[in-house]
């Protein structure tokens, strides 16, 4: 079984390119020369130079003491937090800022949810001096107030997403309506592993960064490359993909996925793609989508902005789909409570997104000596009001 | 032979309605078709509305939302035309995005619109490449037509590709845009024209995007066999209802 994506673009049975024939020319540049651009030594140079002077990699693979005496396993934290603008979004933003350069494009659209990945390409483009529009969805735009005002300052325009349910699918399909309407200068970056082929592969390879520098930071501190299992949530997959990618084909290394179960998965507002979705298109791609019996795409829900989306990358599809990943659904409060379980046991704030990955402590047991990575991919920062509002602090 | 090819072998220039079904009530379906005909229209797209509708502009989205709030499905879709074919002679195409078709089997969509007496249909987000492969035997089948859209940067080498897949009529994007952004044709807009008449097509091109008045239809057809009309007859329908449909087509042409 193979975890890489096929020359057609697909993942098992996951992929592809469905997407009008406005776009065509431009996902078409981009899947002819994608690997390419990133196989030229001059951009791995530039790349790598960015990630480690800009973005101040790598990130730390944190041993979390009392989080793995309270679990009674050893757990180890993929400190995405730490990176600049404050989650894993920037290690594919310099990559397809680089990307689009050397396409000479010299306008940059992106979608975004929570915001992050919003901020971290609105930071790109201040750093290459690039005009930059952000879609965000008009409810996410009152929920992460703080990530509006920092694109602002950035320098980026932010555009409401008016329609739909006003949250990340609507603004992605804003994005893709504007790159449609300025399909020479403009260049799109994806944020999550979604879309038409390239996207899925292009942002799962910036993202990779991720498991490349757990091999060798695991090997110093327990001698040994590959953990028992990697531990991420997913909404698209994009911080997932970076960090399973490198253990993809280890079959010794468990892949798990924590997806948001909103108020339940069965409650009528959620977001496990995995358990509600069907095989269907979204955003270019075929994948697992929640929808109606009639294919209408149906509004998730998520108190965390970033998982707040109804469909699930084609990687992570097949990764379900063959067994491959282990997949879990954990609910607002499970969540909110695991974030300020980390908050108070390592005086590490994450991100609502992330706390969903570390409520996998009450779904799945781990064996004492087990070595379980779990990816820190954001910080918390942007959630503050959120947590205060939960907590009553 | 298939109505839509009956109709472009006609002597003149083909005027086509885009509207969305369900759209202003649920079951104006089989009136505005039956009133666009009656009104001289040559050839219809009934909009199957979807919930993520990429490549279109904010009035198809809005009447799109409507009519599924509306309550508007493609089993009652099917429901509302199965007599269609008692009334109206004109081709019939649906349009619409490919996941309700997926959900609903792509076989059994297909030979429910050979039951009714569907004539084609135009698919935004099916690629060319994905529909040649697995697709085309179950549409010919049914004997449906499929319209590929091409648009000004759709390349001449891609354009021949799509001449050769297609049966019926090209979709001629008039510039790159959303549904509706536009509705005048300036200098750009005349030299795709002018490049696509001269690549002598073996399919012929109606013109759909910006089309919304005399003078643009008037434009668009100069080279081409017709053109299509959507944002511009929906906004219609929102602001005067169903009842004044012939004025409409009569300020067309």
């Amino acid at each position: 079984m193979s975890y890489q994506v096929n020359e057609k673009g697909y993942y098992g049975d996951f992929g592809g390119a469905y997407i009008p024939e406005m776009l065509y020319p431009n996902v078409e540049e981009l899947r002819t020369t994608y690997l390419k651009i990133m196989n030229e030594p001059s951009f791995k140079e530039e790349f790598n130079q960015l990630l480690r002077d800009y973005v101040g990699r790598p990130s730390p693979l944190y041993f979390a003491k009392r989080l793995s005496e309270k679990y009674n396993t050893k757990v180890y934290l993929k400190r995405e937090d730490l990176n600049h603008t404050g989650a894993h979004k920037v290690n594919n933003t310099i990559g397809q800022i680089l990307v689009a350069k050397r396409l000479g494009k010299n306008r940059i659209i992106a979608e975004t949810g929570a915001g992050q990945h919003g901020v971290a390409t609105a930071t790109v483009c201040a750093l290459m001096g690039i005009q930059c529009v952000v879609y965000m969805g008009e409810i996410d735009i009152k929920r992460q107030a703080p990530n509006v005002a920092r694109m602002k300052m950035l320098g980026a325009e932010v555009r409401p997403a008016k329609s739909g349910s006003k949250t990340l699918k609507d603004a992605t399909n804003e994005a893709i309506r504007d790159w449609i309407n300025n399909p020479v200068d403009t260049h799109y970056i994806i944020g999550s592993a979604i879309g038409p082929h390239p996207y899925p592969d292009m942002v799962t390879r910036f993202q990779s960064i991720i498991s490349e520098e757990i091999k060798w930071q695991l090997k110093e501190k327990e001698g040994r490359e590959n953990p028992d299992y990697v531990v991420a949530c997913i909404g698209g997959g994009s911080n997932a993909a970076g960090t399973y990618y490198h253990f993809l084909d280890e079959p010794d290394v468990g892949i798990i996925a924590v997806e948001a179960a909103g108020k339940g998965v069965h409650s009528g507002e959620s977001a496990a793609t995995s358990q509600l979705g069907k095989e269907g298109i979204i955003h270019g791609c075929k994948t697992l989508l929640m929808q109606t019996p009639d294919g209408q795409i149906t509004e998730p829900y998520s108190i965390s902005a970033g998982l707040d989306y109804p469909g699930v990358g084609p990687l992570h599809s097949h990764l379900y789909k063959s067994g491959r990943g282990e997949f879990f659904s954990v609910t607002d409060d499970d969540a909110m409570t695991a974030g300020l379980e980390l908050s108070q046991l390592e005086g590490i704030i994450p991100a609502i997104e992330t706390s969903h990955a570390l409520a996998i402590f009450n779904d799945k047991k781990f064996k004492p000596d087990d070595v379980v990575v779990i990816s820190l991919s954001g910080r918390g920062d942007k959630d503050l009001n959120t947590y205060i509002d939960y907590f009553k602090l | 032979m298939n109505r839509i090819n009956q109709k472009l072998a006609e002597d003149k220039k083909l005027l086509s309605i885009y509207f969305t079904a369900g759209y202003p009530s649920l079951h104006d379906t089989k009136k505005v078709i039956q009133d666009l005909e009656k009104s001289g229209v040559d050839m219809i797209e009934i909009g199957l509305p979807f919930s993520d509708p990429l490549a279109d502009g904010p009035t198809i989205q809005e009447s799109s939302t409507a009519a599924l709030k509306n309550g508007m499905t493609t089993k009652l879709l099917f429901e509302q035309l199965k007599d269609i074919r008692q009334s109206v002679e004109i081709p019939l195409i649906i349009m619409g995005y490919f996941n309700p078709m997926m959900q609903y089997g792509v076989e059994a969509f297909c030979a429910k619109c050979k039951e009714i007496g569907i004539d084609g249909l135009i698919i935004p987000d099916l690629p060319v490449a994905e529909y040649h492969e697995h697709y085309q035997e179950t549409f010919e089948k049914y004997g449906l037509i499929n319209v590929f859209l091409i648009t000004p940067q759709t390349s001449d080498e891609r354009i021949r590709f799509i001449d050769n897949v297609s049966n019926g009529f090209i979709y001629m994007v008039s510039s790159a845009s959303t549904t509706g952004a536009k509705n005048t044709f300036g200098g750009e807009q005349q030299q795709y024209f002018e490049r696509i008449e001269n690549l002598g097509l073996k399919n012929p091109q109606i013109v759909g995007f910006g089309i919304s008045n005399n003078e643009t239809f008037t434009q668009a057809t100069k080279t081409t066999k017709g053109a299509i009309i959507g944002s511009a007859f929906i906004k219609h329908l929102t602001h005067n209802g169903v009842e004044t449909i012939g004025a409409f087509v009569r300020g067309i042409r």
